[in-house]
């Protein structure tokens, strides 16, 4: 395949990594439209050309569901970019998502070679082009599946876990019906990620590709409410089930204040812009609090953190603040989301913790009272530990502020499902290979499992169910 | 899309619908809710469960926003688009002795099917129930059709007694037939005056909380109240909780968080649902319009 490419390995090394494309910081900050915009086919195929197609491919090890990235990259290089994106697909159902929402530089990117001298092959970017190409031209590349087995899955959520699941599992030739207790199908990628990151359009179009592939989707079913585990497994007729619910149960501070008027979690902050499009309000119903000319402060330093204070700013915040307790270097969030932040003018408050949310006499936010940190030994996160510093409390205003410092467990499905065992925090127990829980039949994987993690390894997660719930299928061993 | 089977009018604003919903049906007991969605661009509202049947639910809604007024235009045989449910707790029944169900305005609707329930149970069913004005008070005649005995107040003394439910109340615990339990559902300020009567004598008294919600299963956290000064999520804790652990003074004002974004929503609601040239005597007449616009 190496034929494709016209350079000697040494010119290819000596070739820059190519910059996504973006909308100027200015003008992003005031809308909801998608910050990268692709590569263009001459720049993806300026990057495709760095490839060293090295034998030891340490990419495809770096990517949780395997895909066959030198593979792809060598049919982009050859211009056979449906190829490339049909060669994705054999291991990826939701590649123009993962494109854009996976963090490659702890993944595939971070093991490829290239980076140990420099930048590594812009892995993520490639996906995306081929994926959108492939969309833009309308011929998906659906895979070939297997002769129908007659067996019959439940999948429960409709997020990357549950898609990824359910597309491995039709084309092993069982019939897949996926539950949503949303009215949305996308778990997640509709509620929580947005728009500006990835395109509500993008999300719809790969579960249409999933429903040709002849996945059936429910919504308005909650498992564990409309119909419980067993009763899929009774009286429904499923053979398994593969519970993929997410971690959808936020946690808040446990501080003073927190039920002032202003206050979200970064779960409804998101849902309400997200799935229930309240910047369109009143064209759409559901309002929000209006944050223009407001400030709003967002506690965390993960993804979903800068999910939120970004919002925040497309609603029209006279400032968004990050309010972190440790410094800059532990923040779990993507380096692209953390430097996408700070261009759009977003501030950083860090080694800060928040004591109290401190209220009107109506009731609504006014300020926030933090406290400042230092950081000390490590600790079981290898991170290191956040102290407060004696008589250094501070107020920050904010009329609005989004808490993003986690979820646990959502509870209902464990709730009415006494034979599942949990864990304290309110996970599902599964075994991380098999992804078997402690209930025959039943298999659970994602953020339920794992707590709140990466789109990418909830569908790594939902491939070996998939996996493992076709031997079950077939053999009937448990 | 839950076709409506059935749809009448029990008061001014206050409408009741029969949707087929055959699995919400099988599941739901009483004291659960649904939550719905009438339009592609709608909000989510909860709204309690009132009666079920093999296949169909039974809501019954009072037009006070956007959404429930615009619901409250449907007729038999339109459909609502997305029912889901149900959802929270049951209420807890148990035999308790003598049972007080209360109900203001279209909380006498939350709390029927739980009075029933009560009654099958073996309780002496005891209903108050009240409104502002006689046409407001509900199901007062299913209401007689189980339980032992029904006190009606009114705010102005069309019907029953004029004054609240707690004076009757009142004096059922000063008397011989002092409760074991109360159940009091019904605007904020009333399920707390309840909660202060019953409070001094420590009978267990249960109220449906009504927070804003937004997913209904946990997942935002929107709907958080404070009970016993521990937060709770409505929509899965709930929506039924000890009225004197409650602090209904961070519901209220929860509850008051989009007041502006929902008038602006009404008024603009209204102004299309009746827009002046949409006036049926003007279509059939132009030459009244200008008579009809000024």
């Amino acid at each position: 395949m190496d034929a494709a490419n016209p350079l000697p390995l040494k010119e290819r090394m000596r070739l820059p990594r190519q910059r996504m494309p973006e909308q100027a910081p200015e003008a992003r900050r005031e809308n909801f439209a998608e910050v990268n915009l692709g590569l263009d086919a001459a720049l993806a195929r300026q990057e495709a050309l760095r490839c060293l197609q090295c034998k030891s491919h340490q990419c495809f090890t770096g990517c949780p569901v395997g895909v066959k990235i030198k593979d792809f990259i060598a049919l982009v290089l050859r211009g056979d970019y449906l190829a490339a994106a049909a060669k994705i697909r054999e291991d990826n159902v939701l590649p123009a998502i993962t494109g854009r929402v996976c963090p490659q530089e702890e993944q595939c990117e971070g093991r490829c070679i290239l980076g140990k001298n420099g930048e590594p092959l812009a892995i993520g970017y490639l996906e995306r082009f081929v994926a959108d190409y492939e969309r833009r031209v309308g011929q998906v590349g659906l895979p070939v599946k297997a002769p129908p087995t007659g067996k019959r899955v439940a999948v429960i959520g409709s997020g990357p876990a549950g898609l990824s699941a359910a597309g491995d599992l039709v084309q092993r030739g069982h019939a897949v019906t996926v539950l949503e207790a949303l009215h949305e199908l996308g778990g997640v990628l509709i509620y929580g990620i947005p728009e500006f990151r990835l395109p509500k359009q993008i999300v719809h179009e790969e579960i249409e590709n999933l429903r040709r592939l002849g996945v059936e989707f429910r919504t308005n079913v909650v498992v564990g409410r409309t119909v419980t585990v067993d009763e899929l497994l009774g009286p429904e007729g499923y053979h398994a089930v593969f519970i993929a619910t997410g971690a959808g149960l936020p946690v808040f501070l446990n501080i003073p204040g927190e039920h002032l008027c202003g206050v979200y979690s970064a779960n409804e902050f998101l849902t309400r812009v997200n799935l229930m499009r309240a910047n369109e309000f009143p064209a759409w119903d559901e309002p929000i609090y209006d944050c223009r000319g407001r400030d709003v402060a967002v506690i965390g330093g993960g993804n979903t953190a800068m999910d939120a204070v970004r919002t925040a700013l497309r609603l029209g915040a006279a400032t968004a603040t990050i309010v972190y307790r440790r410094s800059e270097a532990e923040m779990p969030a993507r380096v692209e989301e953390i430097k996408h932040a700070r261009e759009e003018g977003v501030r950083f408050l860090t080694l800060a913790n928040p004591v109290a949310f401190l209220g009107d006499e109506r009731g609504w936010l006014r300020a926030i009272r933090c406290q400042r940190m230092a950081l000390g030994e490590p600790d079981a996160s290898g991170r290191r530990r956040p102290q407060p510093i004696p008589d250094s409390a501070f107020e920050i205003p904010a009329q609005v502020a989004v808490v993003a410092v986690g979820n646990r467990g959502n509870p209902l499905v464990q709730a009415t499902t006494p034979d599942l065992k949990t864990n304290p925090l309110g996970y599902i127990e599964a075994d991380p290979e098999t992804l078997k829980t402690s209930k025959r039949g039943v298999f659970a994987g994602g953020d339920i499992v794992t707590g709140g993690a990466t789109v990418i390894l909830a569908m790594g997660a939902g491939r070996r169910a998939a996996q493992a719930i076709d031997r079950y299928l077939r053999t009937g061993e448990w | 899309m839950y076709p409506i089977l059935e749809a009448r009018w029990l008061a001014p604003e206050v409408k009741l619908f029969r949707l087929q919903a055959p699995l919400i049906a099988r599941k739901q007991k009483p004291g659960q809710f649904v939550i719905v969605r009438v339009h592609e661009r709608g909000e989510r509202i909860p709204l309690t469960i009132a009666d079920a049947e093999a296949d169909s639910i039974t809501l019954i809604v009072q037009g006070v926003g956007k959404t429930t007024k615009l619901l409250n235009t449907l007729e038999a045989g339109q459909r609502v688009l997305d029912v889901v449910g149900p959802l929270g707790r049951p209420s807890e029944i148990h035999r308790y002795g003598t049972a007080v169900v209360i109900g203001g305005g279209v909380g006498t609707a939350i709390a029927y099917p739980t009075a029933r329930a009560l009654k099958r149970a073996g309780n002496r069913v005891l209903a108050i129930i009240g409104g502002r004005t006689r046409s407001l008070v509900i199901l007062e005649r299913e209401l007689r059709g189980f339980c032992d005995a029904v006190h009606v107040t009114t705010d102005d003394g069309s019907h029953g007694e004029k004054g609240l439910v707690t004076a009757p109340l009142q004096r059922l615990v000063n008397g011989p037939d002092r409760p074991d339990f109360v159940l009091a559902i019904g605007p904020i300020p009333m399920m707390r005056a309840v909660a202060e009567v019953t409070r001094p004598h420590g009978i267990k008294t249960m109220v449906s909380l009504n927070p804003i919600m937004v997913d209904g299963t946990g997942m935002c956290g929107g709907c958080r109240v404070v009970v016993g000064g521990k937060t709770f999520f409505a929509c899965v804790d709930g929506p039924e909780f000890d009225a004197h652990q409650v602090d209904f003074q961070i519901l209220a004002a929860r509850n008051a968080m989009y007041r502006e974004a929902e008038q602006r929503a009404l008024a603009e609601f209204r102004a299309q649902a009746h827009p002046p040239e949409e006036c049926r005597l003007t279509r059939a007449h132009p030459e009244l319009a200008p008579l009809a616009a000024s």
